[in-house]
């Protein structure tokens, strides 16, 4: 496709030289889709070229087809009964893991977002406001129900109480903000039971995927969390549009195309966060934990 | 020898209908400038009055009224003040509450005995109940200061118009809203009475303005550009119109939409107390009630003594007059729902179940339909899938918690369930797998303005009630 370097090259080009004088040719990662927990590529066999900051390759990203959309929704569908069941305790603990192995790569991304263009500086800083991100979020697994819930004094013999619930299988259109952003939005989704499908950003898609791989080595049961490379165009419009995913957040949505998508979703009346972030190294706030939420009121008879 | 109810009904002087209403726009009761429609008397079908209906131009008028008041008065005025205008309001509504319950029933023809003993409390309780949050918001979870969000738009039904109107008009009076509401066009009566009563209270102008019409009206409400927010009762299908007519805008949308609510009995429950519970669930208001329990789902080891024990007590449902005070069931709304509700009842029978009612012997004129039960239904089939919005009650078996359980969230549906047990641990079990906003156990369609309450999947989004309900709101 292109003469470029691969992501991982820069170093290990310089560290070569054991085998007479030759420089060791590093062993490049393929980038696949991430759906149920496996790294399939996608069905349609097709991938596209992601670029680095200055315009040269650095890998062929999956890019995927409708198919794997549906794939991914179905992964996340049958993962949210186990998912949502667990307790919100052990999601908490799954989460702070989820912190730990991002800790553990620390290096990686901070070179993957160099490549796409962050000095050394911004790069490092990046990834330490993405880590405490998760874990800011892996924290509320256990406190939502406090602070989203109620006990209610109805007038009757009732004890009447209200729960956050988790809505389902959340759609994502991540933003291009290709760390902090992608946490931002897929740590607040899962935390309180929701599994997810995840478009990446299509320019910079290559830390969802590396982000994956933690995922799939902290626990997390697979199709928790789905995540895809590819057209946001091409694959925004059938996640909106499909009838077993319950939410969409339209992070990563340029402005004119949010009413398509909107009126999309409207078919079965997802609900939906629409974009509104653009600096998300600000506070969040519980926006994103709630926007994803149901509210279940029971009525529980009191007597004798 | 038989004994036989003597009538026994409710007054109607109390009440004095009009024989035209206008609009109510900045405090005046005003003309409208479509085509005017009646409102009918659905146990008689005798007209009650001429209605005006909004234009654009009235909608315009009405939303630049309530922007006005919320950008001089209401967005400005403290909270507590705020709060005493609703407990004004509250109040009148007790001291009025007979006349509005007559009111109630003629327009909608619902039993007295429910719109005067259930409508009208909870009506006056909501205003009550969200009274008091107006001076105290920066408590609720929301911030320190929450914001209005500003003039709010806001569609009702017909099943419970002042009930609704409550729900809709009184957190958004609290939180610092102002509103433009439009009741539906076969109810509008109980809520032009409200207009009066805003008047009486001293509310100040354009803070609450009435447009009354049918669909044209609230599409133009709900499209317009000087509105900051949508909150809209009633079906799915206009629900997924009012969705998608907002994408893309800045509105805040809430919807609270249709039902198919599973009601379940396990072998255990108290069968007397059940039974009160499924006709409760399904003939209250006519069935005409987003969260009934049009799904009865019985254990089958009691399937056959529970029916029984159910038919018996359906044999003794007296349908008729609404302000006969020892109605049970009412009139059927209007001519196009009881069409709706034969219809899907024949496709019932079509389908393969079987349909049962008591003898009934039901009024000349008016529109209306007898407590009607279908058992052998199958989960594929329409009467379990779609909502029928009638008093028409589907019944399934099953055998384990699992299938019950299964079975109840197979639906698009959310709003609500019903659980029957003795058991309080089965409850929760329940209750925590059943994907519905609002799970009754061992009672059925209770509400209460401290209790949130609205649906999961495409019953809607947003919470009515409780300190859940200000965020509806709020700018947050």
């Amino acid at each position: 496709m292109s003469d470029g370097k691969a992501v991982s090259d820069g170093k290990a080009g310089s560290e070569g030289g054991a085998s007479g004088g030759m420089a060791r040719l590093s062993v490049r990662k393929t980038y696949k889709l991430f759906i149920g927990g496996a790294f399939p590529r996608s069905e349609s066999g097709r991938s596209y070229v992601v670029n680095d900051g200055k315009g040269g390759f650095l890998a062929n990203a999956s890019q995927a087809s409708r198919k794997d959309v549906r794939d991914a929704v179905t992964a996340a569908r049958k993962a949210f009964g186990g998912w949502s069941g667990r307790t919100p305790y052990n999601r908490g603990q799954i989460l702070y893991r989820v912190a730990e192995m991002l800790e553990g790569r620390r290096a990686q991304f901070v070179e993957e977002l160099r490549a796409t263009g962050l000095g050394k500086g911004a790069a490092g800083a990046e990834v330490d406001a993405a880590i405490d991100r998760w874990v800011w979020y892996a924290g509320w697994a256990d406190k939502l129900g406090a602070v989203g819930g109620a006990a209610n004094p109805v007038a009757g013999p009732f004890f009447n109480f209200s729960t956050p619930e988790p809505t389902g299988v959340v759609g994502i259109v991540a933003p291009d903000s290709a760390l902090l952003g992608l946490v931002s939005v897929v740590a607040p989704a899962i935390v309180s039971g929701n599994t997810v499908v995840v478009v990446a950003s299509e320019p910079a898609p290559l830390t969802s995927i590396t982000l994956a791989e933690v995922l799939a080595t902290s626990d997390l049961p697979g199709g928790v969390v789905n995540v895809l490379t590819g057209r946001r165009d091409e694959l925004a419009p059938w996640l909106a549009a499909h009838m077993d995913v319950n939410a969409i957040d339209l992070a990563g949505v340029a402005k004119d195309q949010v009413r398509a998508l909107e009126e999309a979703a409207a078919d079965n009346l997802k609900r939906v966060l629409r974009p509104g972030v653009t600096d998300w190294s600000a506070e969040p706030g519980t926006e994103r934990l709630t926007a994803f939420l149901e509210t279940k009121t029971v009525w529980h008879p009191v007597g004798l | 020898m038989e004994f036989e109810y003597a009538p026994a009904p409710e007054s109607r002087a109390v009440v004095d209908i009009r024989p035209s209403y206008g609009l109510f726009v900045d405090g005046e009761f005003t003309d409208g400038h479509g085509e005017p429609f009646k409102s009918v008397d659905p146990s008689t079908e005798e007209p009650l009055a001429e209605i005006a209906t909004a234009d654009a131009a009235d909608v315009d008028r009405a939303v630049a009224a309530a922007r006005a008041a919320y950008d001089k008065v209401w967005g400005p005025m403290p909270g507590r003040e705020r709060a005493k205008y609703l407990y004004r309001i509250a109040r009148i509504i007790q001291e009025r509450s007979r006349e509005l319950a007559v009111l109630e029933s003629i327009d909608n023809g619902k039993p007295i005995r429910e719109s005067r003993d259930v409508d009208l409390p909870l009506v006056a309780a909501h205003f009550f109940y969200y009274a008091g949050w107006a001076d105290k918001l920066a408590h609720a979870g929301f911030g320190a200061g929450p914001r209005p969000l500003g003039v709010a738009g806001q569609i009702i039904p017909w099943n419970f118009p002042l009930l609704m109107l409550a729900w809709k008009i009184a957190p958004a009076l609290a939180c610092g809203n102002t509103v433009v509401l439009k009741p539906a066009e076969t109810t509008p009566l109980t809520a032009l009475a409200f207009a009066a009563i805003c008047r009486q209270a001293e509310l100040p102008p354009g803070v609450v303005n009435i447009v009354t019409g049918a669909g044209e009206t609230g599409r133009l409400l709900v499209e317009h550009d000087g509105i900051d927010k949508i909150a809209f009762t009633g079906s799915t299908d206009v629900g997924k119109r009012i969705a998608r007519a907002a994408a893309g805008t800045d509105k805040k949308v809430t919807l609270e939409l249709g039902g198919k609510a599973a009601n379940v009995i396990f072998d255990d429950a108290p069968l007397d107390q059940a039974v009160e519970g499924i006709v409760n669930g399904i003939f209250f208001n006519q069935g005409h009630v987003c969260c009934a329990g049009s799904r009865l789902l019985v254990q089958e080891s009691v399937a056959d003594e529970l029916l029984d024990r159910l038919k018996r007590r359906m044999a003794t449902l007296r349908v008729g007059d609404p302000l006969d005070k020892n109605t049970d069931i009412g009139a059927i709304n209007s001519a196009a729902q009881l069409e709706k509700i034969r219809m899907l009842s024949e496709v019932g029978e079509q389908e393969g179940a079987g349909r049962w009612s008591p003898p009934c012997e039901l009024p000349q004129r008016g529109f209306w339909f007898a407590p009607t039960l279908f058992t052998d239904v199958a989960q594929s089939h329409r009467i379990a899938r779609e909502e029928i919005f009638g008093p028409v009650l589907s019944v399934l078996t099953f055998r384990t918690p699992a299938e019950a359980v299964e079975k109840a969230n197979n639906t698009p549906y959310g709003l609500s369930a019903g659980v029957w047990t003795d058991k309080g641990s089965r409850i929760l079990w329940m209750a925590e797998r059943l994907r519905a906003g609002v799970v009754w156990a061992n009672t059925f369609n209770k509400f209460d303005p401290a209790s949130p309450f609205g649906g999961y999947k495409e019953s809607g989004y947003g919470r009515e009630g409780g300190r859940h309900g200000l965020e509806a709101y709020l700018d947050v």
